[in-house]
């Protein structure tokens, strides 16, 4: 028992760190993800993860592998997009997911190529796929200070946010933040997917974002549950995926990430709300 | 008789096409009016006008001391997500911004007044229940239970009673009538031209332009309601621009 889940954390630094890496990402990664979701905009949010990419690639051109360059890149690639397309998709007549659709190949040919400029393959697969391994003392720190930033953000802006959402007629007429709370909320997913590159590198990043949030909706109909329970997969993904990763050798983003997707898959079979078995199972039907 | 709402050469619209074409007149305190007219006719788009979630294209919306905050908006149920995962309570609750706002709590005696809205649409036991599990009549009560958190001076209500049974549009009917009774200002997009004549003392015939603004009986005469039939529907994007503009 102590083997299997305790030691490896308790002999290898670089476990421990990851450890820490995971954990931090989910706590605000995941609620995000939730609003992500709410507002259909799931693939939005992977778009967005690839438009960070060439911003990163330019900060890793002038810079190499430097923490604070990637990171400022990325970030404002990130914004720079995402206030783009959202104001697109409020001022005009197209649609948010196609505004952003445009970007993503774009985007992610072009890092791929800046990348290319300068690195080798190794660098540009650490780009792509992650090294949660790797994560130092630094990076950590980035991810932990923005993830923070990032609930607090989230918990000043969750009301409006909320009601932005089931309501947005009923919000313009009791306040003006519509606008600037869908900005703010872009911005933290920028923010959450900017941490998220680091340990788990573009494509991966909207992982841990979408799929504890998806998952968490076959569980509760309340948000704020729902929030919660995406917290929590997210976690227990993370551990499980290290632990996996560890012990069987596999890369260390992928496992994560599957970990996820098999809580994914066992929510969508075992869930309450609208999951499969409900719905093959035909009950009696109650009273009233 | 103060005025609520006044309008003067109001144009609204969307991308400089008029929705609502040269309306002038005013909206008394305390008015129960109905607004009504065929389908394009800016029935909507005047009460976003009001609520000021639109701006004029031309002309000007005053709303003498009533604020923004005065004024309480059931947007038609078309535009809410009912799949969102928010209780019954959560989403009457809401109609407390104004005190509550961003990060107010939500007190005692907020939880009773909250309660007490619930009970008197008849959703008592509902509370925990999502949005999404309500019948459309369910949830039109549940909406003007935030409506009476709200405690505005203007209520704006648009299309409330739209594919509700008797029994529900009766109930809410009630509420309306409580709310006249309070002095408070209403004003209703409605389709229901017998429930107008019975319900509604004002009515405002609007196809784009107004047709006839004044006593119910007489805006809804037979010639006034051809009149605004023959509205055309057109949205002519090689229109000329509007003569008398200024």
């Amino acid at each position: 028992m102590y083997d299997l889940f305790i030691a490896p954390f308790a002999e290898f630094d670089f476990m421990r760190r990851a450890l820490a890496g995971v954990i931090i990402l989910s706590l605000s990664a995941a609620p995000i993800g939730i609003f992500l979701m709410l507002r259909r905009m799931s693939l939005a949010g992977d778009v967005m993860a690839h438009a960070i990419l060439p911003g990163a690639a330019l900060g890793f051109l002038v810079a190499g592998l430097d923490l604070f360059a990637m990171t400022v890149g990325g970030i404002a690639a990130g914004i720079a997009v995402a206030v783009a397309a959202g104001l697109v998709a409020r001022f005009t007549e197209l649609k948010e997911d196609a505004a952003l659709a445009a970007f993503y190949l774009v985007s992610l040919a072009l890092g791929v190529t800046l990348i290319s400029l300068k690195g080798s393959n190794v660098d540009l697969f650490r780009v792509l796929f992650g090294s949660v391994l790797a994560l130092d003392n630094p990076t950590l720190l980035v991810i932990a200070s923005f993830t923070t930033f990032s609930l607090f953000a989230l918990a000043l802006i969750w009301r409006p946010l909320v009601l932005e959402c089931v309501d947005p007629g009923f919000l313009r007429s009791v306040s003006g933040s519509g606008t600037v709370v869908h900005l703010l909320f872009l911005s933290l997913v920028v923010l959450n997917l900017v941490a998220a590159f680091h340990a788990l590198g573009t494509l991966l990043a909207v992982g841990m974002m979408m799929l504890p949030a998806a998952a968490a909706r076959f569980w509760t109909q309340d948000v704020t549950r729902m929030a919660a329970i995406s917290v929590a997969i997210g976690v227990v993904s993370g551990v499980g995926g290290l632990l996996v990763s560890f012990h069987a050798n596999l890369p260390t983003g992928p496992a994560v990430i599957l970990a996820a997707g098999i809580f994914y898959a066992l929510s969508v079979v075992l869930g309450p709300v609208g999951g499969l078995r409900k719905r093959l199972t035909p009950s009696q039907h109650l009273e009233a | 008789m103060a005025t609520a709402l006044g309008f003067q050469n109001l144009t609204l619209g969307y991308d400089r096409h008029p929705a609502v074409h040269h309306l002038s007149g005013e909206i008394g305190e305390g008015t129960l009016l109905a607004v009504v007219g065929p389908n394009g006719a800016g029935k909507s788009t005047l009460l976003k006008g009001i609520v000021g979630v639109l701006r004029p294209l031309g002309g000007k919306i005053s709303r003498n001391d009533v604020n923004a905050r005065d004024i309480a908006y059931l947007p038609q149920i078309a535009e809410i997500d009912r799949s969102f995962p928010i209780s019954v309570y959560d989403l009457v609750a809401m109609g407390l911004w104004k005190r509550a706002g961003l990060l107010g709590g939500i007190g005692a005696k907020d939880r009773e007044e909250i309660a007490t809205a619930i009970e008197t649409v008849g959703l008592r036991g509902f509370e925990p229940r999502a949005i999404g599990t309500l019948s459309g009549g369910q949830m039109q009560r549940a909406l003007f239970a935030r409506l009476l958190l709200q405690d505005a001076r203007v209520i704006l209500l648009d299309e409330p009673f739209a594919s509700l049974d008797s029994k529900t549009v009766a109930d809410l009917l009630e509420l309306v009538h409580r709310w006249h009774g309070e002095k408070r200002t209403v004003v209703a997009v409605l389709h229901d031209f017998e429930l107008v004549r019975q319900h509604f003392p004002e009515a405002l015939l609007l196809a784009r332009e107004p047709v006839a603004w004044g006593k119910t009986a007489e805006t809804l005469s037979a010639e006034n309601l051809l009149k605004a039939r023959r509205m055309s529907e057109a949205f002519d994007d090689r229109a000329g621009i509007c003569e008398d503009a200024a």
